[in-house]
This record gives structure tokens, C-alpha cells and sequence, in this order.
């Protein structure tokens, strides 16, 4: 009975992860196929088959332009993100007073206003400056980003004994030094949960980019949504171009599952 | 470190900063602005409620309005239900189910641009496709009209989503002791009922987590909405987000947009903060 229940369960999951693959299935297979081929049978596999549809949407794509700028713009972000949010967290944490919880709290309720809200109003201010390009797009996913990262190094610091500070400073250590030394890499746990739920949030966003980044430094997301509205209904380009730009992000989460799936529940359990 | 001191300033100084120009300014100028009336770039006079009456006779914003609102009430009973369901399904011991957590997280690694391109492929030929070939019709033209382009944006954002909430009940079904469900399966309790008995109100405060972020994330959904549908056919498909970006850069009506977004804040700060209180709350008298 156990067994037969367990092999029962097995099937039952395995046919629904086949359903959640599918649109997998769908893009891979049919982006190998020439437009007659799709409409021909679009679930069929591809025959003939072809890699013309990749050749083509990779130039169209310019697709090594706009990896190199979402690689620069995610890890600029997040290595600031980083540093600034935990150095934050950092004296609010060790200098328990009315200031430091009212600091604490303008942070947590920044997370309760929509970007929308705030955004018509954002570009006006940094076009005014010219500041509408990449590295302006950085400090902004600061300002956004920064209060979850702090309220995450928050609860880890409370559980890092004051002594450790206390022993450095007799030693004549400074606060930058015992920042950078001693609490950064206690911290490196609570990093690697702040740098994955970042990566995901900003390689994807489409919308704040859209709105500040010159063509130039397009992301992958914009280079896509671009190219969509050149190549209207020609799905071998669009699917190739699609399976292109997901392969860099399929390739991370095959290398960093363990640490994404950790990241992604502390981020939200926390 | 005191308060008194330069180092916490110099610490503080980068996130207060950009928290203050990205944020709390923008946010205020906007509330300032609704009151006006801003083209973007500059203003002539203060017009009062004027911005916010014409907002409630704009026929887009009311359906966007009640648009979200039941895609909100759908996604947050499909998500919690599926991702509890998907949870339970991968604690069972069983050869495959580390992989298949694996592939139900997956969609939550792209974004909700290509998963909505994905899915219009899909709809759009895969549907169509299906739907000749068993002589069903309900299947063809799924993203030309409403509510078929409604349940299209809900299988989009169940299929990416649900993988993440089922992480989060994960999270809290393994911290139920396994002692207690083995004395209760030695008291000859059924599966149902360790589930409904115990189970059940031992990941109370998941619901909390998976309730805040299904019901403020349905409200803020974007992106998805504009590669799946692009709000079409005759914005009948636009979400709130999407109509106060298109108010904004599509007719250029910056100050309508500004007292809607006020409005959208309102509506999403609202949810949040009587959401968790009522959670709390419940959660202290199990």
C-alpha cells in the first residue's frame, strides 16, 4: 500500500511538472523550425530543422550589447546595493536609540509605496540633471532596493554579539575597519540571500529601465521588447530571440539553485 | 555606535540619500502636482480636486479598476490553493521531487516580459492549433477578447508565481514537527484530517507571508500585462499600472496620471497594512 501510494503521488508529479514545462517544450522546439514549419504543426517537433532564426535574432538582438549592459547594470546595482544597505543596517543596529527606529521605520514604509506612484515624477527630476542613464539607473534601484536589504541585515546583525565590536575597538580598530572586517563577512550569508532576490528583480525589470536608459545601453528585457515590435508575428525570430534571452538566466539558476531557493525563502520568511 | 557620532551619519548617508531623491520627493512632488496642472515640465495653476473628480468619470481608470480587482480575487485564491497543493505534493518523500520543486520555481526566473511573449506564442498559435485540431472554438483567439485575455493574464501569472509561493509553504510545512503528525497517524487520524487539524493551523503565518505578497503583487502587475495583451482589445485588458503609465507617456496627461498613481498608493498601502494587521491578529488567537 505504501509503495503503490508513493509510486501514485510520483506520476501525479511528474505530469504536472510536464504541464509546467510545456511552454518550454513550445519555444525550444519551435524556434528551431522556418515559419512554413510552424504553421504547418506547432507541436510537432522541428523538421526540418534549422538555426537560421538564432543567427538572425542574435543580430537583431544585438545581443551581445545588451547582455554586457544587463551584466553591468545588475552587478553595479547589487554590489551597491550590498555595501550601502548593510553599512545602513549596520549602525541601526549597534545604536539602539528613538532616531535609529524612526530611520528604521521610513525605510520599511517606503516598501508600502508602488513604483508607479512615484515614477512620472523620478524621471522628470534626474532628466532635469541629466542623469537618465545607467549610472542613474543604478542609484535609483538603490533607493529602491535598499530598505528590504537593510531590514534582512538587520536581523541577521542582532544575532552578532556587540562583544566582537567591543573586543576590536580595545584593539584600536576603527568603525570602518570593523565594519569591513569583521561584520561584512559575518554578514556573507544575509549577502548571498540580498544579492539573489536583487539579480531577479533587476535582470528582469522592464518598466524603470524603459523609462530612464538611453537606447545605447538597452537591457536584454528592452532589447526584447523592441524587438517584438519590429518583428510583429514572425515567431521563428521572436522564439529564437526569446530562447536566447533566457538561457543566460536558466544557466545561473542550474548553477545557484541551492542558494536561490534559500535566498528566496529567507527573503520572504524573514 | 551613537547617534551623535560622524561615523553612523557617513554610514547612513548613501541609502538616506537616494531612499529621499528616489523615493519620499518623488512621491510628495506627485501628490503636489495632482493638484495642478502639470504637463510634465512645468505648471500654470493649482486646479484643487479637479484631476481627481475628472478621475472618477475616466471610463479607462473604473475598468481598470474593476478589472484588477478580480484578477486580484482570482490569482489570490488559484496561487494559495496551487501553491499549497504544490507544496504538499513535493514534501512527500518521492524520487523526482527535488527536481520538480526545481521546475515549478523555474518561470519565477524570467521576467514578466518574456513570460508574457512566451504565452502569447502559446495562446496564439499553440491554442489555436489545439483548437482546430478537436473542433473546439472556445480554445482559438484566446488574447482578442476580454475575458478569455483575462484568464490569459491569470494562467501567465499562476504558472510563474505559484512555484514561489510554493517555496514559502515549504518553508513553514517543514518546520511542523514530524512527532506530532505520527502521533496523531498512530491515533488513527486520517490524512484529511491531519491536514485540516494540524497542518492547517500550524502554517497559519504562511498565509500571512503568501497573502501579503499574492494580493500586493496582483495590483502592481505590469509587465506581463503589456507583453500578453498590451491592454488590448480597446483596453479592455489594461490593469491599474498600465493605465496610469499610459495616461502618463501615451496621452501626455501627466497631471490626470499623477492623481491617479496617489490613488493607486492609496489603494495598495490600504491592502497592505490592513492585510497584515488582520493576519496578526488572527494569527495570535489559534
Amino acid at each position: 500500500m505504501k509503495t503503490r501510494q508513493k509510486t501514485i503521488i510520483g506520476i501525479v508529479g511528474i505530469l504536472i511538472g510536464l504541464l509546467w514545462l510545456f511552454p518550454f517544450y513550445m519555444i525550444g522546439t519551435n524556434s528551431f523550425k522556418t515559419p512554413k514549419g510552424i504553421f504547418a504543426s506547432v507541436l510537432s517537433l522541428p523538421h526540418p530543422v534549422t538555426t537560421d532564426n538564432y543567427v538572425n535574432s542574435f543580430k537583431a538582438l544585438s545581443f551581445l550589447g545588451s547582455l554586457t549592459n544587463s551584466l553591468i547594470i545588475t552587478i553595479c546595482s547589487v554590489l551597491l546595493i550590498i555595501l550601502c544597505s548593510s553599512m545602513a543596517a549596520y549602525a541601526l543596529q549597534r545604536n539602539k536609540s528613538k532616531l535609529s527606529g524612526a530611520l528604521l521605520l521610513l525605510f520599511i514604509s517606503s516598501m508600502l509605496i508602488p513604483f508607479q506612484s512615484v515614477m512620472i515624477p523620478l524621471t522628470a527630476n534626474f532628466g532635469g540633471v541629466h542623469m537618465l542613464n545607467m549610472w542613474g539607473l543604478m542609484f535609483m534601484y538603490l533607493g529602491f532596493d535598499c530598505s528590504l536589504s537593510i531590514f534582512l541585515y538587520q536581523g541577521t546583525l542582532s544575532s552578532i554579539p556587540i562583544a566582537m565590536d567591543e573586543a576590536a575597538e580595545m584593539e584600536g580598530a576603527s568603525r570602518w575597519q570593523i565594519y569591513f572586517k569583521i561584520i561584512l563577512p559575518m554578514l556573507s550569508p544575509m549577502t548571498v540571500t540580498v544579492a539573489i532576490l536583487n539579480i531577479i528583480a533587476i535582470w528582469n525589470d522592464y518598466l524603470l529601465p524603459s523609462l530612464v536608459l538611453p537606447q545605447v545601453q538597452y537591457t536584454i528585457p528592452l532589447q526584447m521588447f523592441n524587438f517584438f515590435g519590429e518583428y510583429t508575428k514572425q515567431w521563428h525570430l521572436a522564439l529564437a530571440g526569446i530562447t536566447l534571452s533566457i538561457i543566460p538566466v536558466i544557466l545561473f539558476y542550474l548553477f545557484a539553485q541551492k542558494w536561490i531557493i534559500k535566498g528566496v525563502t529567507d527573503g520572504a520568511v524573514k | 555606535m551613537k547617534n551623535r557620532s560622524l561615523s553612523f551619519w557617513l554610514f547612513l548617508t548613501p541609502t538616506l540619500v537616494a531612499l529621499a531623491l528616489v523615493v519620499f520627493i518623488p512621491m510628495l512632488e506627485g501628490l503636489f502636482y495632482s493638484f495642478t496642472n502639470w504637463d510634465g515640465l512645468s505648471f500654470t495653476k493649482m486646479v484643487g480636486f479637479k484631476n481627481y473628480i475628472e478621475l472618477l468619470h475616466d471610463k479607462a481608470f473604473g475598468n481598470a479598476f474593476w478589472f484588477t480587482v478580480a484578477f486580484v480575487v482570482v490569482t489570490v485564491i488559484l496561487l494559495n490553493v496551487i501553491g499549497l497543493g504544490l507544496a504538499l505534493l513535493v514534501t512527500q518523500k518521492f524520487k523526482g521531487s527535488s527536481f520538480l520543486r526545481a521546475v515549478f520555481f523555474m518561470p519565477n526566473m524570467i521576467g514578466g516580459l518574456i513570460l508574457g511573449f512566451i504565452w502569447q506564442f502559446i495562446f496564439s498559435q499553440g491554442f489555436d492549433a489545439l483548437g482546430s485540431a478537436l473542433h473546439v472554438t472556445w480554445l482559438q483567439n484566446w488574447l482578442t477578447n476580454e475575458s478569455t485575455g483575462f484568464w490569459g493574464l491569470v494562467i501567465v501569472t499562476v504558472w510563474q508565481m505559484s512555484g514561489y509561493i510554493m517555496i514559502i509553504y515549504i518553508a513553514y510545512l517543514q518546520n511542523i514537527p514530524n512527532e506530532v503528525i505520527e502521533a496523531a497517524e498512530i491515533d488513527g487520524a486520517s490524512a484529511w484530517q491531519r491536514f485540516t487539524r494540524i497542518t492547517f493551523p500550524m502554517i497559519a503565518p504562511a498565509f500571512t507571508v503568501c497573502m501579503f505578497l499574492t494580493l500586493s503583487n496582483g495590483f502592481k502587475i505590469y509587465d506581463q500585462n503589456l507583453s500578453l495583451t498590451n491592454g488590448g482589445p480597446y483596453n479592455s485588458t489594461q490593469m491599474l499600472a498600465m493605465d496610469i503609465v499610459n495616461t502618463a507617456y501615451n496621452a501626455n496627461n501627466f497631471a490626470l496620471a499623477e492623481a491617479k498613481a496617489i490613488i493607486f498608493f492609496l489603494i495598495v498601502a490600504a491592502i497592505s497594512l490592513v492585510q497584515v494587521f488582520y493576519n496578526r491578529k488572527r494569527e495570535v488567537d489559534l
